[in-house]
């Protein structure tokens, strides 16, 4: 029943018909616009072209566009192109189209170089206010703190065990699994290359010195920004995508208080939890392939751990820890407010926020190293 | 396959859908007839939106059969429901555009999908259909964040009708416009209807809209469809929420 459209030329005296016949529709608009671009060859060559649309069985908008085109087109000449044949149903539909104003010039493109520099510039600011933005979310968090301990009434308890169950228990196989494994392969790696020199034994001092100071709240760290921090930004993204912040703005609330104070405070709370679980966990597989792999007696390995370690490296450990986990929230925080108004936006906020953080938790990591060693601990 | 002029375009029988222990839809049956406007209405939370999401195959359905188009949705394979749903439209009720995506991305993206032609008819289409919804062409290239609710609804309209279709389902489409703007919609619809012999599912609480667009009205309640027919139809009927809704204080206004 569909056959395909077709627009012949007729000539009348010194004018020249344009036929349209069958189905002008969207389904045909790929042949169509051929069509039409071999018409608007015609523009000028008779002083009377018209455009008889009498024969066209269908027709909808992509069609009655490309015969409003064709006409413009025509018109453009020193000749005027009418329309004939219009049937009462698709008058209307030919008087919408004819309301479109003709197409702007394309947009200009920019020089790649001052493009470049643009780029390059709007980085640098982009890094500054990141840097700003942190330093405003910390004080935010450390007034909404204050207010908080002066009128402990407002604290949000249930939120905050709730974000704890999230960040904190939920977290503990993931993060005991991987520590374990890790713990195994510094330890593995250890004995295999302290045999040549007979030093086996030295593993066990590796181990709880890495474990201890670096590794495991280092780790746990990274596991938990991705893990913890990237859902606090999805979350609260989303809230601002739903203008759910606005909401909880308007009614009188302030969003640092309801939103971001629980989270934060799960998360400073959960992070030294889960990075003395992660350290006894490596350290607990550490002496498992020490024992099985390089024969360590686990008497012997206690022992040896007793000497080789002081408490000054667990407390290392777990003075970084909970620094390491405001970082965490406070980046998250900031990136997840910061969200626009689309699900693109959010997608990139939530990698930033991941990025970021790991950024930040490994910088800190250096700064703390280098205060710890002038300190002597 | 266009089939006689006086066979439904939509054909639900005895359709059933249960979330969880709910029945929402329960034996349900509707026609609706080509270049129609159908209108329909019910309380709130009686499952009209279920309905069209059960009829465009979101919702799956525990009971019955849905033909769109004389194909029965569930026999057809993925071709035949790709046909199907390149002859439909739909505006959801928040508009769901694509947030990523510009005004025009959004309303040329079924159409590059489906037909293969230049960027230069792309945008001219674009711009047409922004303006048959009643729209500058300045707004093509701003971000659905940066539109107010009832431009949503127009991009969003535009973007349904973006591929000229044939059926469009319109899921409370005046909800959240001016009265001024409701009432043109309710005039666009019609032109569409007129010009391009679309069909139109429309589920709406507008009675202006109810008035002034639909051919028909259909009313769900209690998982059933309770009334069907033109709206002095419904002004006869006694049943009692009939009565109240078209009745009430409100509906006086508009009927007079």
């Amino acid at each position: 029943m569909d056959d395909s459209p077709t627009l012949e030329q007729i000539t009348r005296g010194d004018g020249l018909a344009l036929c349209a016949a069958g189905p002008w529709t969207a389904r045909f608009a790929p042949v169509l616009e051929q069509i039409i671009a071999d018409a608007e060859k015609l523009t000028g060559s008779r002083p009377n072209i018209f455009i008889d649309v009498s024969q066209v069985s269908r027709l909808d908008t992509f069609g009655a566009w490309l015969i409003e085109r064709l006409r413009r087109s025509l018109t453009q000449g020193n000749v005027e192109a009418k329309i004939a044949g219009l049937s009462l149903n698709y008058s209307s539909l030919v008087d919408e189209v004819r309301r479109v104003p003709p197409a702007g010039p394309p947009p200009v493109r920019q020089n790649a170089l001052i493009s470049l520099l643009e780029d390059v510039g709007r980085n640098v600011v982009g890094f500054g206010s990141t840097l700003t933005g942190l330093i405003g979310m910390l004080g935010a968090v450390l007034a909404a703190s204050g207010r908080v301990m002066r009128h402990p009434r407002s604290f949000r308890l249930i939120s905050t065990v709730h974000h704890l169950e999230q960040v904190c228990w939920r977290a503990v196989p993931i993060v005991v699994l991987i520590t374990f494994l890790i713990g195994c392969i510094i330890s593995q790696q250890g004995i295999f290359h302290f045999r040549k020199f007979g030093a086996d034994i030295f593993v066990v001092d590796m181990l709880g010195v890495l474990v201890l100071r670096e590794i495991g709240v280092l780790l746990v760290a990274i596991m938990v920004a991705g893990r913890s921090g990237s859902a606090y930004t999805a979350e609260l993204g989303s809230m601002k995508m739903r203008e759910e912040i606005d909401a909880l703005r308007t009614m009188g609330f302030d969003p640092i208080e309801v939103l971001i104070l629980p989270r934060m405070l799960a998360l400073v709370i959960a992070l030294p939890i889960l990075a003395f679980l992660g350290a006894v966990a490596a350290l607990y597989g550490g002496g498992l392939v020490a024992w099985l792999y390089g024969g360590v007696q686990p008497e012997a390995f206690l022992i040896r751990l007793r000497d080789a370690i002081s408490i000054d490296h667990f407390v290392v450990g777990m003075i970084k820890a909970p620094v390491m986990a405001a970082m965490i929230g406070i980046v998250a925080c900031v990136e997840g407010l910061a969200v626009q108004g689309s699900a693109e936006s959010l997608g990139q906020h939530t990698t930033s926020s991941v990025v970021k953080g790991i950024f930040f938790v490994i910088v800190m990591d250096g700064v703390f190293a280098i205060f710890f060693a002038s300190i002597g601990m | 396959m266009a089939g006689n002029i006086s066979d439904p375009i939509i054909r639900v029988r005895d359709v059933s859908v249960q979330f969880g222990t709910t029945k929402v839809l329960d034996g349900l049956s509707l026609d609706v007839k080509r270049g129609e406007i159908l209108g329909f209405v019910g309380p709130s939370g009686a499952g009209k939106s279920v309905l069209t999401r059960t009829i465009i195959g979101l919702v799956p359905k525990i009971g019955g059969s849905i033909e769109v188009f004389g194909v029965d949705l569930d026999a057809a394979d993925t071709a035949a429901r790709r046909a199907v749903e390149r002859r439909w439209g739909v505006l959801f009720q928040q508009g769901a555009l694509f947030s990523s995506l510009t005004v025009r991305q959004n309303i040329q993206f079924p159409v590059r999908e489906y037909l293969d032609v230049s960027q230069r008819l792309l945008d001219e289409i674009t711009i047409a259909k922004l303006g048959m919804v009643g729209l500058p062409p300045e707004v093509a290239n701003r971000y659905p964040s940066e539109l107010s609710g009832g431009m949503i609804k127009r991009v969003a309209l535009a973007r349904a009708l973006a591929l000229d279709p044939e059926l469009v389902f319109l899921d409370e489409p005046t909800s959240g416009l001016d009265p001024i703007g409701a009432g043109e919609f309710d005039d666009l619809v019609r032109t569409l209807q007129r010009t391009l012999g679309l069909t139109v599912f429309m589920v709406t609480h507008d009675l202006d809209s109810l008035h002034t667009a639909c051919d028909r009205i259909a009313v769900l309640g209690n998982g059933k469809i309770i009334a069907a027919g033109s709206m002095a139809d419904m002004l006869a009927s006694q049943h009692p929420w009939l009565r109240a809704y078209f009745h009430g204080k409100r509906a006086r206004a508009v009927v007079g």
